[in-house]
């Protein structure tokens, strides 16, 4: 379980988040949405621990998953994985394995992390998160990058952490993904929560925080797997 | 990887017991304990210390470009260690010149968690640094125009040089406990730099944050750079150079390169150090030439041929 409640939480005097009163329960997987800009990442990185005045977690419990991370040195896949075992202070060469192994990227494991594909790369980050083992995941648009196989891959392995009692935030823009795997959709416009509730009944809130028209499109499209 | 990196240092610190103004060979007991030891073990310290330093600042700043002397502590011990000569102190009581660069280097460090804050970014730590060494560079060079003499201005800019010639084992007790206090801070900090390879805010979220991640490395820098320039004077290049050497052997994880770059540090300054001793030798040259010299010329062609690598 992870919970913040906040009035105000500002970034270099720019307040960014209002009147803030999260909570996500173990066992349950909440997609934060919204526009750019609305403060999904400030929340994130809040219920993180990174902001001031916020006491931060015990790093072992909470894992998180920046946007769009890149690492400095060429580190092979399996350093970047075994990072995730930093907070226990053991190597743990299963946790880091079957890590690796749920999010595809074993072979990978002596490919530097510089030479591979973003989507590969994504993935080997979001395997650091996994080998942590943590109670609470916070991931900031895990499926950025991937194909549309790997995203539902991805997806489905945390939605089904979320089954075994995990604690699942994430950020995504793909609302069908949302649609699909989360149990909740948490809607952000300028600062504030205006929406949480059901993916399918929060839907008309995040299309007016869009701006754009709800309707229902009979095209074909892409369905998670097994879906028929 | 570590063990030919150690028998290497192992062959050259017998060489450099055995090596003397006429050649290889077996010296009298004092040459042995007053000259060819200390010289030889001062060498290595201080190669191991900015090679450690090298190492934990390129992987703390995630810069490759890092280097010991960015964080202005070299320039701090310079000026102390000139001030000791100019007021003709180190004339009369020996050790007053690397005490002044010790204090030296101690001004700077205040000076740099002052203006960067006890737990700083990078970019602060950087801009600090600079700052420090720009200031320090500015007050050394007004200090050596007012010099009170030719012979003092000589001799200061020779010891600005940097080299070991006629070290004592006084000199080794001054510099080992700084350096190896400040190797002890900077080996334990491979952790840290591993997670902040990913970030800031990841190693925040592993629970390495980079403030404390980059206190410490200024610290531990502090007291090998303090305690080797002060020795030592200015000897560039063996920090910047160390880790790139060993990136190719042992990957790129910060970690990973920490133990090796003590040992690579050492062998890289002793190396120069007995070239230094061997100069008048070889070459027709009345004096040896300065370490700091010898380390660019050392180090620079392998750093060149790993930016014709990385360049593509």
């Amino acid at each position: 379980m992870i919970a913040l409640n906040v009035s105000r939480i500002a970034l270099g005097g720019v307040a960014v988040l209002h009147d803030i009163t999260f909570q996500a329960r173990s066992g349950e997987m909440v997609a934060l949405c919204g526009p750019n800009g609305a403060g999904k990442t400030t929340l994130l990185r809040a219920l993180a621990g990174f902001l001031p005045g916020i006491q931060a977690p015990d790093p072992r419990q909470v894992a998180y998953l920046p946007q769009g991370a890149r690492s400095a040195w060429g580190l092979t896949v399996g350093e970047v994985v075994a990072l995730g075992r930093l907070p226990h202070g053991d190597a743990n060469p299963e946790a880091v394995a079957r890590a690796m192994r749920l999010c595809g990227v074993t072979d990978l494991r002596n490919a530097r992390i510089d030479r591979i594909s973003g989507g590969q790369a994504r993935r080997a980050m979001l395997a650091r998160v996994i080998a942590t083992e943590a109670k609470v995941l916070l991931l900031d648009e895990p499926t950025a990058d991937l194909d549309p196989d790997a995203a539902h891959r991805i997806m489905a392995l945390l939605a089904g952490f979320a089954r075994g009692g995990v604690t699942v935030v994430v950020v995504l823009h793909a609302l069908d993904m949302v649609r699909d795997y989360a149990d909740r959709m948490v809607v952000l416009q300028r600062g504030r929560i205006v929406a949480d509730a059901p993916p399918e009944e929060a839907m008309p809130i995040v299309a007016a925080a869009f701006g754009l028209p709800l309707g229902i499109d009979r095209r074909p499209r892409l369905l998670a797997p097994g879906s028929e | 990887m570590i063990r030919i990196l150690a028998a290497l240092l192992g062959l050259l610190i017998i060489a450099g017991l055995l090596l003397g103004a006429s050649g290889l060979g077996w010296p009298s007991r004092e040459i042995l304990i007053e000259l060819r030891l200390p010289r030889t073990l001062l060498a290595a310290l201080i190669g191991a210390g900015l090679g450690l330093s090298g190492a934990v600042l390129q992987g703390g700043l995630r810069n490759p470009l890092a280097d010991p002397g960015l964080l202005g502590i070299g320039g701090g011990a310079a000026f102390g260690g000139m001030l000791a000569f100019y007021w003709g102190v180190s004339t009369m009581f020996t050790p007053a010149l690397p005490i002044g660069g010790l204090l030296g280097a101690g001004l700077a460090c205040f000076a740099l968690f002052a203006l960067a804050g006890r737990a700083p970014s990078g970019p602060a730590l950087i801009l600090a640094g600079v700052a420090i060494s720009a200031l320090a560079a500015a007050f050394l060079t007004v200090a050596l125009t007012l010099a009170p003499n030719p012979f003092a201005l000589a001799e200061i800019t020779f010891w600005l040089m940097g080299g070991l010639q006629d070290r004592s084992l006084a000199h080794l007790a001054l510099a080992a406990p700084p350096i190896l206090v400040g190797a002890f801070i900077l080996l334990r900090l491979g952790p840290g730099l591993d997670a902040l390879s990913l970030g800031e805010d990841v190693a925040r979220s592993l629970g390495r944050p980079v403030g404390h991640t980059l206190r410490w490395a200024a610290l531990g820098t502090a007291l090998v750079v303090g305690g080797g320039t002060a020795i030592a004077g200015s000897i560039g290049f063996v920090g910047l150079v160390v880790p790139h050497l060993l990136r190719p052997w042992l990957g790129e994880r910060p970690s990973g390169l920490l133990g090796a770059s003590v040992f690579a540090g050492a062998a890289l300054l002793l190396g120069a150090d007995l070239l230094a001793r061997a100069g008048p030798m070889l070459l027709p040259l009345t004096q040896e030439p300065p370490l700091g010299v010898l380390t660019a010329l050392l180090g620079a062609p392998f750093l060149i041929r790993i930016a014709r690598k990385v360049v593509p």
